[in-house]
């Protein structure tokens, strides 16, 4: 199967690999997927606690390359942005921008869940509550 | 680096033997005679070149010439003896005993039985891939009429106890089949010596041409005979009919003959860098690990697991110039790894991390050179990566972590 330059782009020179330190009270986790699935993303945000923007966003990632992709977009997306205007970043916009074919749609899916429980960990370490909208994502 | 495009797909197809390709090109015009044509010379040169290759293939493998049946491949010769059989032994019994790594053509053939009335045992694997022979005894019945067991593994190169289930076959008066497609023409398979009634194999992967395969028929103590799965002018004594595909005969025949003179060679040079690529990696790497029987094995495979790397991924850092295998099908919606490692009690997140390389005539010593260090760069490029490999440095029980299973 031949991938997009987009998705190989980022394969080969992924942005925003890392780790961030988990115990901090300003950096939000989220861990999704299993390694019997074949996929597991790892992605971490760490926000500044007076005004809610994401300052630094890190992912490590295990999976096919579209998932790995998948994972450094958000990451790119999710910097600059604030907690309640990322939790509209939809799976959907990352399939159009790295031009994804059905079989790799789980890949954003998955990225989406993995946006979504990091803020939702920020939140709960925070004491903030969530918004009356929670979309779940459809898996 | 310059554009380098190294083959280690051999298992898959291999390429055709210029030598073989060479002989075949008289037989597409200047010999282009049906050899079911018995009136004129063209017919006649077709027929003597057709039973010429017959020979060629039946002394690769040790049978009377009479015994070869030319089929389209292995999935044919696999579907002719399995429902063949099953059509004409079916006073004696309707009960099959096959494997859970058989090829898909085997596994696929005894589903479709199962629909017209077959019973089928599908046994397990032992954690090395091979049968335990207490087991396939315990499994037989009254009513086996068949016990279908490929020769070597098409993903791993395991090899089955193929004598000793020729034993029990003889003991037990049960015809006995092989799926022998991986093993033909790269190691010593010679089925009369070891009680094999039936055995499908093909041309295009021992360096002959896609699209001509055969099926080996036992013609005397027992006489095996198989109904015919095509009905058409009673070719290949009336076990397949359909014009012979004369050009890929006779690229068979000569690929055959090669097999027979090279093979002592190329098992030995073959072995040898296959080693030399399995060391070179698991002492480059930590938590390499060889699936299948480390011993009973064919001379040019190997197929390993990189712990915590997802195989899809670590073949896109090399795809470019190294062509072969993952034991992940991840481009399916279902992404289901491997049955074969799964059924050797491999774990999910094993198999969805395994690669298999298969080397051929054609791979060099350089080429396993420059294999070592892509796989060694892109398994640490993945590891890097990986949140599950930092976990595990870190002494995280993989286990214990309540993952999202989606």
């Amino acid at each position: 199967m031949a991938y997009s330059e987009k998705v190989l782009e980022h394969f080969k020179n992924p942005k925003n690999v890392g780790t961030l330190d988990k115990s901090k009270k300003n950096v939000g986790t989220g861990l999704v997927g299993a390694p019997e699935c074949g996929d597991v993303m790892r992605l971490q945000i760490e926000v500044d606690e007076e005004t809610h923007m994401i300052k630094d966003a890190k992912f490590k990632t295990f999976g096919c390359g579209s998932a790995i992709a998948s994972s450094s977009l958000a990451t790119e997306w999710l910097k600059g942005k604030s907690i309640d205007e990322a939790m509209t970043i939809d799976n959907m916009d990352i399939v159009e921008e790295l031009a994804l074919p059905p079989v790799k749609i789980h890949c954003s899916v998955l990225a989406e869940d993995a946006i979504k429980s990091a803020i939702t960990d920020y939140r709960k370490k925070n004491g903030i509550g969530v918004p009356e909208k929670q979309e779940k994502a459809s898996v | 680096m310059a554009q380098r495009l190294i083959y280690l797909d051999n298992n898959a197809t291999t390429p055709t033997d210029p030598r073989v390709v060479d002989t075949m090109v008289p037989y597409f015009y200047e010999k282009h005679g049906n050899a079911a044509s018995r009136n004129h010379p063209f017919g006649w040169e077709a027929e003597e070149a057709v039973d010429y290759a017959r020979e060629q293939v039946a002394a690769l493998i040790d049978v009377d010439p009479k015994e070869i049946i030319f089929t389209s491949g292995a999935t044919e010769s696999d579907n002719l003896a399995l429902k063949g059989v099953f059509e004409m032994y079916a006073r004696k019994g309707n009960h099959i005993i096959t494997v859970k790594t058989e090829h898909k053509a085997v596994l696929d053939s005894c589903q479709r039985l199962e629909k017209d009335g077959a019973e089928v045992t599908y046994l397990e694997v032992e954690a090395n891939g091979r049968i335990d022979l207490a087991k396939l005894e315990a499994a037989i019945k009254d009513s086996t009429i068949l016990i279908s067991v490929m020769w070597a593994n098409n993903e791993t190169g395991t090899i089955q106890p193929m004598k000793e289930i020729g034993e029990l076959c003889a003991k037990h008066g049960i015809l006995f089949m092989s799926d022998a497609t991986q093993a033909v023409g790269k190691i010593p398979v010679h089925p009369k010596e070891l009680g094999i009634h039936l055995m499908a194999f093909t041309a295009h992967k021992m360096y002959g041409p896609k699209g001509v395969g055969a099926l080996f028929v036992n013609r005397k103590s027992p006489r095996v005979k198989v109904t015919a799965q095509m009905d058409g002018g009673g070719h290949e004594r009336g076990m397949r009919s359909g014009t012979l595909n004369v050009p890929a005969i006779v690229g068979f025949g000569k690929a055959a003959e090669l097999a027979k003179l090279e093979m002592a060679e190329d098992t030995r040079r073959l072995s040898g860098l296959r080693d030399k690529l399995e060391k070179s990696l698991m002492a480059q790497l930590e938590e390499v690990y060889i699936n299948g029987d480390p011993t009973n094995r064919m001379p040019h495979v190997t197929n390993l697991s990189f712990k915590h790397v997802e195989g899809e991924g670590l073949m896109m850092t090399f795809n470019q110039n190294i062509a072969l295998s993952s034991g992940s099908a991840c481009t399916s919606a279902s992404l289901e790894p491997s049955y074969v490692l799964i059924a050797m009690g491999l774990g999910d997140d094993l198999a969805h991390s395994s690669l298999r390389f298969s080397l051929g005539r054609f791979t060099t010593e350089d080429d396993i050179d420059f294999t070592i260090e892509a796989i060694r760069k892109g398994v640490n490029h993945m590891r890097d990566l990986s949140p599950i490999w930092e976990m595990y440095k870190e002494g995280i029980d993989l286990e214990s972590v309540q993952w999202s299973e989606h």
